[in-house]
């Protein structure tokens, strides 16, 4: 009953046997050793297995596994380049947004996610133009888009700083 | 002498980013259940459904015959523990159930899907027994317990607190009420156990989440009848705790009765996010009488606080609730008492600020009334009622800066231009105000630490090194950061040639993150070290070289009332058709001693602001009176604080630096920042409507009707 499926993961093809039971998040934790995507419910409430799913942020412990097979994934250890930072990571560092570490890597998968979604012309429940081509991120539309990731050390002032810092679009 | 020889500061008030920062944007600081294991076993419990009785029988059958389970532990068979004294570590061990969400049994299968599978197959029959789960005050059973968590006087009473409240021309007597509410540390309790014998002993090796693997090394080696130099506990990132992680649980039993079954295999258990509400502590539900007695200048003649709240019938837990009370505002008479319902229910434990937090909801909300019947401005208020000593014990303060945080959150908020009328601000559809509260931590201090400087001479076009070793727990806090800025300071050593180890028993035993004390028992522990290192070795070590120091006892506490103080202001929006409520402001203005990394200090003080923002709007565990059940235990239902809750939160320190507490001149930050923070929101929220609400969570009905 189980299925061989190939991912490519943090730009590494991964082949693996899985239970069509297994998340993708487990099928990263518990079967590649990939545990940069954490688990804070398993349920799709807390954001803190965000990642990149073929280019959106998507919370892969409400996905399985065998549905995604061919899929590229790009968690928060696959972001920079080499061993230079993404210039997200490097502003959450700047700002200290983060204390325990814990929901840290999807924030950051998140962010990613959020800029790339303005850039697009996404809008949010707190955008005033919902026909505008582009989004201004400030404060309040940061707050809005990023309040899917739960950080229950109380980062979120300074992950709001660290996302403004990158700005609107800047790191396409 | 009480007075400690400051280390000078260098490193120390430089603001200073955090060690570990890299491996943790990135994800790759490895978590408890995150090591790489040979073929780990997943274990997944089975939790009773019933709050009292016992149980009459387990089947197991099915889950044995699936295939992938290795083992079903039960009460019937799980093997005898040499220390129950704790029931709450009396794991498996007989048939009665104190709690529902109790370990049963657990499945021990090669894979997570089929321990989970298995232990869906296990079936559990019970008798039930009559039970009370929801918290009474005015229960038959309430009782006196002897004392307070963690050792303090139960009852206190000072003067005649009676006469001073009929006597009073202006009384305030109200009783508010605080929720159950549960931790939840972004990352679920978590183990990796693995058991290997050896003659006829053998030996621990656990990877946990933990506040402290020195306390959890005793632990497990008193409940398995083992020497604690057989338990390794390795634990050098935790994904938070607040408290929970810092007694250690049941799950640490079961995954540990666990790995005997299954000798040299490592056996890996997370906690769900639902079993969270059972099996790791939370916070009592407190309801709490105040009654205050003032001059109608405000200056307050008695003054008591009386409270109830919940404990577990397996274990006691009493939460110090209001011994906030015994030191923040001066009354020559005075009284605190503390009675515990017991119930049938799950163990609580430490939550973030245990006892201040919750007291000082009821204090500093009961002090904004008392500003109202006075008709005094409740900065002013709070200033009229500034002891010059501790008013319970007559001892001098340390240090206490309340009203200099008062002053400057006053000028930072602009709260001179405050209106003090309720209920006279309408815009855009939102009735707006302002409050403020006080908060107040006491700067504890322990002995138990030790920590190890070892010096390494640079190698050819090197630089030299120093490792500094001590198992405290950074759970999120900068503890390792602080501590080499410490040890830097100590040394008069640049900061980036030290490197700090914690979280591991090999290294020199150290006490609990808990209680704000971390940075003052492992930084005077490393003092200590670096101190003795110098006398040893002079200026001029040699590679290798190495010393061991400790946490001096001191007398300081004999002499002095050693706390923090600091001040929030808050802005409150509510909505005037839906009774929505919104903080789009708050500030909180703190003196804590020497800051000893700027960077994350202000991240914990805003981290205590915005868990005390959660508190006032959203945390309630709602206990089911006819189940014993927490029905809303998940994050999409128990709600905490998210991103868009937060409007502008600022915080800042006046300088301070105490010489009584530690060598550092600091004091723990790390619970003062929720302490007062829900009463500055419940009082701002009165100011914006008139509505004075007496209870947390603050929700939307309280406006309405
Ligand atoms: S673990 Fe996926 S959302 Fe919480
Ligand atoms: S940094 Fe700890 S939960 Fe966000």
């Amino acid at each position: 009953m189980n299925a061989d499926i190939t991912l490519t993961v943090d730009g590494r093809e991964r082949s693996l046997t899985v239970d069509p039971r297994t998340t993708l998040l487990d099928a990263l934790r518990e079967h590649l050793g990939v545990t940069s995507p954490k688990k804070g419910c398993d349920h799709g409430q807390c954001g803190s297995c965000t990642v990149l799913l073929d280019g959106r942020r998507t919370l892969i412990c409400l996905a399985l596994a065998v549905a995604h097979d061919g899929a590229v994934v790009v968690t928060a250890d696959g972001l920079g380049r080499g061993d230079e930072l993404h210039p997200v990571a490097e502003a959450f560092l700047d700002a200290d947004a983060y204390q325990c570490g814990y929901c840290t890597p999807g924030q950051i998968c998140s962010a990613v996610g959020v800029l790339d979604e303005a850039a697009d012309g996404w809008p949010s429940a707190v955008t005033p133009d919902l026909a505008a081509d582009e989004v201004v991120l400030d404060r309040h539309e940061i707050a809005e888009r990023m309040s899917g990731n739960l950080c229950r050390c109380g980062a979120y002032a300074h992950i709001v700083d660290a996302v403004s810092a990158v700005g609107n679009g800047a790191v396409r | 002498m009480t007075t400690t020889d400051l280390v000078p500061a260098r490193a120390m008030g430089t603001p200073r980013r955090r060690t570990e920062g890299p491996a943790k944007v990135t994800g790759t600081a490895r978590y408890a259940a995150e090591y790489a294991v040979a073929r780990p076993l997943h274990l997944h419990p089975i939790l009773a459904t019933v709050p009292r009785g016992r149980v009459t029988a387990i089947h197991t059958t099915a889950a044995e015959a699936l295939d992938g389970v290795v083992a079903v532990l039960t009460t019937r068979d799980a093997e005898a523990l040499a220390d129950t004294a704790d029931r709450e570590f009396a794991v498996l061990q007989d048939d009665e159930i104190g709690f529902r969400g109790q370990y049963v049994a657990a499945v021990l299968a090669d894979t997570s899907e089929t321990a989970r599978h298995g232990a869906d197959l296990v079936r559990v029959t019970y008798d039930e027994d009559p039970f009370r789960a929801r918290l009474d005050p005015d229960s038959g059973e309430l009782y006196a317990p002897d004392s307070v968590n963690p050792a303090f006087a139960t009852d206190s009473v000072i003067g005649d607190v009676s006469s001073a409240l009929r006597d009073a021309p202006v009384t305030v007597d109200a009783t508010y009420r605080t929720a159950m509410t549960h931790n939840n540390p972004m990352e679920p309790h978590a183990s990796i156990v693995v058991w290997e014998p050896a003659g006829t002993g053998g030996r621990f090796t656990i990877f946990d989440s933990t506040q402290g693997v020195s306390a959890t090394r005793r632990n497990v080696a008193t409940v398995f009848g083992l020497d604690p130099g057989d338990v390794d506990v390795i634990s050098p990132h935790v994904g938070g705790g607040f408290g929970s992680k810092g007694n250690m649980h049941a799950n640490v039993v079961l995954a540990c009765l666990a790995a005997r079954r299954v000798p040299g295999r490592p056996v890996t258990y997370a906690l769900t996010r639902q079993q969270m509400f059972s099996l790791v502590g939370y916070r009592t539900p407190t309801v709490q009488h105040v009654r205050l007695g003032a001059s109608p200048d405000g200056r307050l003649t008695g003054l008591v606080h009386d409270v109830v709240e919940q404990t577990s019938r397996i274990k006691e837990f009493a939460e110090q609730t209001a011994t906030y009370s015994r030191s923040v505002y001066a009354a020559p008479h005075r009284r605190t008492t503390h009675r515990l319902d017991p119930l049938d229910v799950p163990v609580p434990s430490w939550m973030r600020a245990p006892g201040e937090c919750p007291g000082s909801f009821a204090a500093e909300v009961a002090m904004d009334e008392l500003a109202t019947a006075c008709g005094l401005d409740p900065v002013e208020l709070r200033i009229r009622n500034e002891p010059d000593a501790d008013p319970e014990s007559g001892k001098p303060f340390s240090s206490r800066h309340l009203v200099e945080c008062l002053r400057r959150g006053v000028e930072r908020f602009g709260w001179s231009r405050r209106d003090p009328t309720p209920r006279a601000r309408l815009v855009d559809g939102w009735w707006t105000g302002t409050g403020v509260a006080a908060a107040a931590y006491p700067a504890n201090r322990a002995p138990g630490s030790g920590a190890t400087v070892r010096f390494h001479a640079p190698a050819a076009g090197g630089e030299e090194h120093w490792d500094v070793e001590i198992a405290a727990a950074d759970i999120g806090t900068g503890a390792r950061t602080v501590l080499g800025q410490i040890a830097a300071d100590a040394l008069d050593v640049d900061v980036d040639t030290v490197e700090v180890t914690v979280g591991d028993t090999a290294v020199p035993a150290a006490t609990v993150a808990g209680g704000s004390s971390g940075t003052t028992n492992w930084g005077t522990a490393v003092v200590d070290a670096a101190q003795r290192f110098r006398e040893k070795f002079g200026a001029d070590p040699s590679d290798g070289d190495e010393a061991d120091g400790t946490t001096p006892e001191t007398d300081a506490a004999e002499h002095y009332a050693m706390s923090a103080f600091g001040a929030h202001f808050v802005e409150v929006a509510v909505h005037a058709d839906t009774g929505e409520i919104r903080v789009p402001r708050m500030l909180g203005v703190f003196a804590a001693g020497r800051i000893l990394n700027p960077t994350t200090a202000r991240s914990q003080l805003l981290g205590g602001m915005t868990m005390g923002l959660s508190m006032a709007l959203h945390e309630d565990s709602v206990m089911d009176p006819r189940s014993g059940h927490v029905v809303n235990h998940d994050l999409a239902n128990y709600h905490i604080a998210s991103c868009a809750d937060v409007g502008e939160i600022d915080v800042e320190w006046i300088d301070e630096v105490d010489p009584h507490v530690n060598p550092m001149g600091s004091k723990g930050i790390g619970e003062i920042g929720i302490v007062g923070a829900a009463a500055a929101v419940a009082n701002a929220a009165h100011h914006a409507t008139g509505v004075r609400v007496r209870s947390v969570p603050i929700t939307v009905d309280a406006f309405l009707g």
